[in-house]
């Protein structure tokens, strides 16, 4: 599917007044989001490792920050990512606003310690008196034919710890919402990029977004669709082939920490069936989760299982049919509509 | 100094009669022995530097001025503590002296407190920051990615490994073949001393030293204090891997006592007027832990406050 998303653009989202029909790519969105917030507050810091110019990250999204804002506001670091995540932690102790990048998730695994058992922690373990107003930015690169250790979605990781905010835009209007509502925001927040995502254009929204505010993207009768991030496009896609036959909700959380349980609850109530679709391998991911709460708030109410759709229990394949098979594309979600349909 | 050094180990024989008497219950480590150094380095220091340091920290938070009260109350994990009683003796913090991070994970506030000397060092209100750890965290990559991003960014940042001998239960020839933690400094072209940790004025000489250069822009100085801790790695350590002779050569050494001469024998105390400082250090702190023994815990309201802001 990713050819289509690359080349695809979205209309808008639901919410708010569009500016003078101001279309972006998504990466075009993120960089314009950094420069207003930095442009607004000089507390506001990027670092990360390639970030400045000529390069401005290796996709491109930082570029020419470093030289409107300076190179000691837009930081270049070593290939070091505890560094990189610890200084932001510190950064966000002593007063700045640091939006640093990680250029892969996968490398999530080197900085951990610092995600998870500091900037997640340090507010509850001081009662409060340490908040990490921080933003980690990270690339995600399925569908790229680029192997297992740059392809991964590990939402999940990060979901599982009580005081990170997880974030994953679809579209180019929320991502500028979204990552302007991060850097305002008093906690450590991840904001998840998916690289194929990143040259689709769309309207951008001059309206501000809160975090945990999903959106109905489709509206239907008979079966939601729970997603996020690109997924969002498969799902519209699918929903576009199947109507008027079957009408398909799609739900796009737009963040997973804080979970907008409610607008996902009440679509489900709705329709009475439901598939939760994620890039994501399907075992332990965040679909369970999802899975877990509509069982818990709707079990008399559902018509069907609620099933799940996710990249299959495999490192990410290289070649592209291998990668095609793996991830969750637009049949495996049909079929699984079919089988909640039936 | 003295009084500093006398307040710890006065805090330190309350916490350990408290457990021992199964008046308090905690996982508790010990700083006893290595107090000469956190009295010569925190002398050395503003009381808007900033401090991050380790779960071996309370002589670290009680020179820097964390208050005795919300500091014992956090150990014993009472609502009126610097957490809330919800972080705990290794997650003590008190930003209003500098004291920003207390992590119990070895190594890891090195690249926090570069983060921390960054903010300052953007600020320009001429800050430090400085990060205590034990030689064992010298063997993390935490270490080495905050010393190579410190040197590189001049960040003015004191490293102060506070090298006690042991790694946890592993003797330091036992994790490293380097002869001195300071020699590591050279691989990250900043300087690095080595010096007598168990001396509060050798300590405090040094580490002022490293902070001028980094109030002037100089970048960051690693300073390895050589010291010992009396007690073990944590409460109840019975210490079968120590050689009897070591550890009486350390408590022989023992650095209170050792100062507390060296003071009497200088003429600015007398053996009475030294010994009548620790009385007063060790009644206050048995009567500030009595009284925070008595206090409630954090109620249920807490439980998920401050997980995320309001």
């Amino acid at each position: 599917m990713s050819a289509g998303d690359v080349a695809g653009s979205d209309a808008r989202s639901d919410a708010g007044d569009v500016v003078e029909q101001d279309v972006r790519s998504v990466r075009a969105a993120i960089q314009g989001a950094l420069a207003e917030a930095m442009e607004a507050d000089e507390r506001v810091v990027l670092l990360g490792e390639d970030i400045a110019d000529p390069g401005g990250g290796v996709f491109g999204v930082t570029k020419g920050l470093s030289s409107t804002f300076g190179a000691d506001r837009v930081r270049d670091t070593p290939i070091s990512e505890q560094a990189i995540v610890g200084a932001a932690i510190g950064a966000a102790l002593g007063g700045l606003r640091p939006v640093a990048e990680i250029m892969f998730m996968d490398f999530l695994g080197i900085c951990l310690d610092q995600l998870a058992n500091h900037a997640a922690k340090l507010r509850y373990m001081s009662g409060g008196r340490t908040p990490v107003p921080m933003v980690l930015r990270v690339a995600v690169g399925g569908g790229l034919q680029v192997g297992a250790q740059h392809s991964q979605m590990l939402e999940a990781w990060l979901t599982h710890v009580p005081g990170l905010k997880v974030v994953v835009p679809s579209n180019a209007g929320d991502a500028r919402a979204l990552l302007l509502a991060c850097i305002a925001d008093d906690d450590p927040c991840v904001f998840i990029e998916q690289v194929p995502l990143l040259a689709r254009k769309g309207v951008v929204y001059r309206e501000p977004l809160s975090l945990g505010c999903a959106t109905v993207t489709r509206p239907g009768r008979d079966v939601t669709v729970v997603t996020y991030g690109r997924q969002v496009h498969d799902a519209l896609a699918v929903a576009e082939s199947l109507a008027p036959d079957v009408e398909v909700e799609v739900v796009d959380l737009r963040s997973l920490a804080p979970l907008d349980e409610q607008a996902m609850v009440a679509s489900v109530a709705r329709t009475g069936r439901a598939v939760v679709l994620h890039e994501a391998v399907v075992t332990g991911g965040f679909g369970a989760e999802l899975v877990a709460r509509l069982s818990e708030q709707l079990f008399g109410r559902l018509r069907a299982p609620v099933l799940r759709v996710g990249a299959v229990d495999a490192p990410m394949p290289y070649a592209k049919g291998l990668e095609s098979l793996a991830l969750p594309g637009q049949q495996r979600l049909a079929a699984a509509i079919d089988a909640v349909m039936a | 100094m003295f009084r500093v050094m006398a307040m710890i180990a006065a805090c330190d024989e309350a916490l350990r009669s408290a457990i021992g008497a199964g008046r308090a219950t905690l996982s508790y480590y010990s700083p006893r022995g290595q107090e000469a150094v956190a009295a010569g380095f925190a002398a050395a220091l503003r009381s808007d530097d900033y401090l991050v340091t380790t779960y071996r920290g309370m002589h670290d938070q009680i020179a820097k001025g964390v208050p005795l009260r919300p500091l014992l109350a956090e150990m014993v994990g009472r609502a009126a503590g610097t957490g809330k009683g919800k972080g705990g003796p290794m997650h003590i913090s008190w930003p209003e002296v500098g004291l920003m991070v207390t992590t119990g994970v070895v190594g890891s506030g090195l690249p926090i407190a570069a983060g921390l000397a960054w903010a300052a060092q953007r600020q320009g209100a001429g800050r430090v920051a400085v990060v205590c750890f034990g030689d064992g965290a010298t063997n993390i990559g935490a270490f080495h990615e905050a010393c190579n991003l410190a040197s590189l960014w001049s960040l003015p940042l004191v490293l102060l490994c506070q090298n006690n001998g042991y790694g946890e239960h592993t003797a330091f020839a036992g994790h490293q073949r380097t002869a001195r933690v300071a020699d590591r400094a050279a691989a990250y072209a900043m300087p690095g001393v080595t010096i007598d940790g168990n001396d509060p004025l050798a300590v405090h000489e040094a580490v002022a030293e490293a902070v001028a250069l980094a109030r002037a822009g100089g970048g960051p100085t690693l300073v390895e204090a050589v010291t010992y801790r009396l007690y073990g790695h944590v409460f109840g350590d019975r210490m079968a891997y120590i050689a009897k002779d070591e550890l009486d050569a350390a408590w022989a050494a023992e650095p209170l006592t050792r100062f507390r001469a060296h003071l009497v024998e200088s003429g600015v105390h007398s053996e009475e007027s030294a010994r009548a400082v620790e009385e007063s250090c060790a009644t206050e702190a048995a009567a500030v832990l009595d009284e925070v023994l008595a206090l409630p815990g954090p109620g249920p309201e807490e439980l998920l406050t401050d997980v995320v802001g309001p």
